[in-house]
This record gives C-alpha cells, structure tokens and sequence, in this order.
C-alpha cells in the first residue's frame, strides 16, 4: 500500500480502501473539508475516516471497530 | 572501563536473586542462585531480570558498561529468563491462527462491566489513581518503541519496512519534540512526576516489570522475533480504544494539555499502527516466514495474560483503597 516515492506517472498516488475502516494514503496530506477547513497530517501513513464515526473526522480514531457488550 | 556517572540509580533488591544482580553490578561475582524456587512473575525475580535488561537499554550510574557481555551475568540472565519463559509457556495456551487472533483483538467490549484499568479511570478514576497508572507506565514509555527496535534487523523486506514505518512514528518522524516518549515525560512533569529514567522502579510491582521484561526478552532473542512482532502487534491493536478512554479520564479529572496530548496522539496514531502493523507487518512476515505463526500468537497472548495480570493487581489495590504502587 505505501508508495514510498513522489507520486509520478510512473508511480502514482496510491490509495487503500479497507474492508472495515479508513482510507490509507501515503505521506503528509491535507484533508479539504466542505465547511472549508483544511486538515493536515504529516505521518507516513494517513487513516482517513470513512464510516463517518470518528471522533476526529476526517481522521480515523478506530470508532470504526465492531463493538460487543460485555 | 567506561563508567556512567549519571543515569539511573541502581534500585532496591527484593530477595536473592535481585540481590545477586545488584551484588554483581556492583562489582561482586554473581553468586549461584536457585530460580526453581521463585515465583517467576514475582517482585524478586522480575527486578533482576530487569537489571540485566537495563544493561542494554540506558546502563547504571556508576556501574561498568562493560557487564552488558560478562559471562557471568549473562548466565544468570539465561537461568532467570528461561524460568520466565517455561511459566509463560505454561500459561499461555499455544495457537498458530493468527487472523483469528486478530479478528479478536479488533473487537472492542464495551459496557459498565468490562473490567480493566482503562475502563475504570474513564468511568471512575481518580487523578491520584492517574497518577500510580503513569508511574507503572513509566518503565515502558520512558523508553517506548526501544524494545520492539531490536527486531528491526532480525527481519527483512517488507515486513522490516512495515515494523520501521510505525518505529519512526514513535520515534517522532525525525522531529525529536514529538517522540513519543517526550511525550509522556512532558505528561510526568505536569502531573508532578519525576520523569528522570529510572526514577519509579522501586515503586512498580513485579507484574508492571514482568510487561516491559517480555518486550526485551523477546528484543534481544533473534529466535523470539516472531513473538516480538506478535507483542508489537498487541500494543498497537489494542492502545486506541484504550487512549481514548485515558482522554476522558483526563478531561473529566482536569488534566492539563501534555498528559491529554500523550493520549490524544496514540488515539490517533494507533489507529494508523494497526492498519501498518496488520497489512505491511504481520502479512509480509507470515507471507515469507510462515512457521513464525506460533510465536507471534505467544508473542500476543503472553503480553495480554502479563497485561491482565498487571491490570488485575492494580485494579485490586485500589478496590481495597489501597495504594498499586509499592512504599516509596
Ligand atoms: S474509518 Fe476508522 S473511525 Fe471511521
Ligand atoms: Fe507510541
Ligand atoms: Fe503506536
């Protein structure tokens, strides 16, 4: 999934849509909301939220685990 | 001889085989000792193993470097981990289906009921009790990530480069203010702890030390390496939903900006990990060393039985209003 180099024709942006969760791209992004607000992550790896649960949307918390009462 | 003059002090022996580390550390010969009798989880022999280990992380003020490789201590070492290892081979049912070990870790109980001590700080915790959970922390993440990097060049291909991704987050990305255990000594001081390596061994209890001693055990055995990465995965699997929890706790009882901070990012970051440790870590490690699929599920069971264990004693003390950390 992780793309190490620049992104090129060659080697293009890759992006990992994960059966349960987030999105996962490679290398500090900018996540551009619809109200506007741009959020940045500089990690290797971003998990971008898909299920929408996340606490901190746009970025992935794990909320979108299976919970099971106990 | 090269001696630090700063660094940790050596801590308090707790029976006769810390005494015969500390004695040897000192500059004494290591006397025989019997670890057939010691509890192998217990404060005794726990302490001496993790003075052996310290040797290879940070060393002792005014002990000589040189120890890491005396024979001698070594051999002690050997008796010491090779009664830990029988008794968590012993308590540890064996298993080799690693998805299904991981499916589990990735089901998260939720619920009034569930015990442990993340649990009970988010819904009752008391700042004090916050602060006794930081100090048994401390012996790991004063030095976090250090044990799992030992593996790094016991593996190789991707699973190297999955296992150096994640390390380099926890290491800060290069960026030496964002490490994560800057992170967590910044959370010390502001709570009011002594964030000085070293500082709280004497406080912590055989079972914190039994956690952080699985980590080097199986650090510093190549042919352990699979039960490292499974250890490696335990953490990273499980500490979200868990630093998450400690965010509430923190918020709830008033806690300031680097202690919410510690927790926020693992919140964050560990979500990451777990998708990095599942697909770029175990995947390609299996993929090339598939009969490594027994040691990685020991790897994960015997840090969540040492996990519970330690979680068990804590969550103990404080239902008897008692203190989990030991007199200082
Ligand atoms: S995808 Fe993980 S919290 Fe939404
Ligand atoms: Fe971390
Ligand atoms: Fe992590």
């Amino acid at each position: 999934m992780a793309e190490p180099t620049q992104p090129s024709p060659a080697h293009p942006t890759r992006i990992t849509l994960t059966e349960e969760g987030p999105a996962l791209v490679t290398g500090p992004v900018e996540l551009a909301l619809p109200d506007g607000t741009v959020v940045r992550s500089d990690r290797a790896v971003t998990a971008v939220c898909h299920c929408r649960r996340s606490r901190r949307y746009p970025i992935c918390d794990a909320s979108h685990r299976r919970k099971e009462r106990a | 001889m090269t001696t630090a003059l700063a660094g940790q002090v050596l801590p308090t022996a707790r029976g006769p085989l810390s005494s015969a580390v500390l004695d040897a550390l000192r500059g004494g010969r290591p006397a025989a000792v019997d670890t057939a009798a010691a509890d192998p989880y217990g404060d005794d022999l726990q302490l001496a193993l993790h003075c052996c280990y310290e040797l290879h992380y940070r060393g002792f003020a005014g002990v000589d470097d040189a120890l890491e490789w005396d024979p001698d201590l070594l051999a002690l070492r050997r008796g010491l981990e090779t009664r830990f290892l029988a008794a968590l081979r012993g308590d540890v049912p064996p298993g080799a289906d690693v998805d299904a070990e991981v499916e589990a870790l990735l089901v998260e109980p939720v619920g009034p009921h569930v015990r442990g001590v993340s649990h009970h700080l988010h819904r009752a915790g008391t700042v004090e009790q916050l602060r006794e959970y930081v100090v048994h922390r401390s012996i790991y993440h004063l030095k976090e990530a250090d044990p799992q990097a030992w593996a790094i060049p016991r593996l190789t291909g991707a699973a190297k480069a999955g296992l150096v991704t994640v390390e380099h987050d926890e290491y800060g990305s290069g960026r030496p203010e964002r490490m994560h255990s800057r992170l967590f000594a910044e959370m010390m001081t502001e709570l009011g702890l002594s964030d000085r390596y070293g500082a709280h061994t004497d406080r912590v209890s055989g079972a914190t030390l039994a956690e952080v001693n699985l980590m080097s055990l199986c650090g510093l055995h190549r042919r352990l390496r699979g039960a490292s990465v499974g250890q490696f995965a335990m953490v990273e699997l499980t500490s979200s939903p868990g630093s998450e929890r400690l965010v509430r706790a923190l918020r709830r009882l008033g806690c300031g900006p680097a202690a919410i901070h510690f927790y926020d990012e693992h919140v964050e970051a560990d979500a990451v990990h777990e998708q990095v440790v599942r697909r770029q870590v175990l995947a390609p490690l299996l993929a090339a060393e598939p009969e490594l699929a027994a040691d990685v599920v020991f790897g994960i069971r015997a840090s969540r039985f040492l996990g519970e264990r330690m979680g068990e004693q804590v969550l103990s003390c404080w239902e008897r209003g008692e203190s989990s950390l030991r007199p200082a």
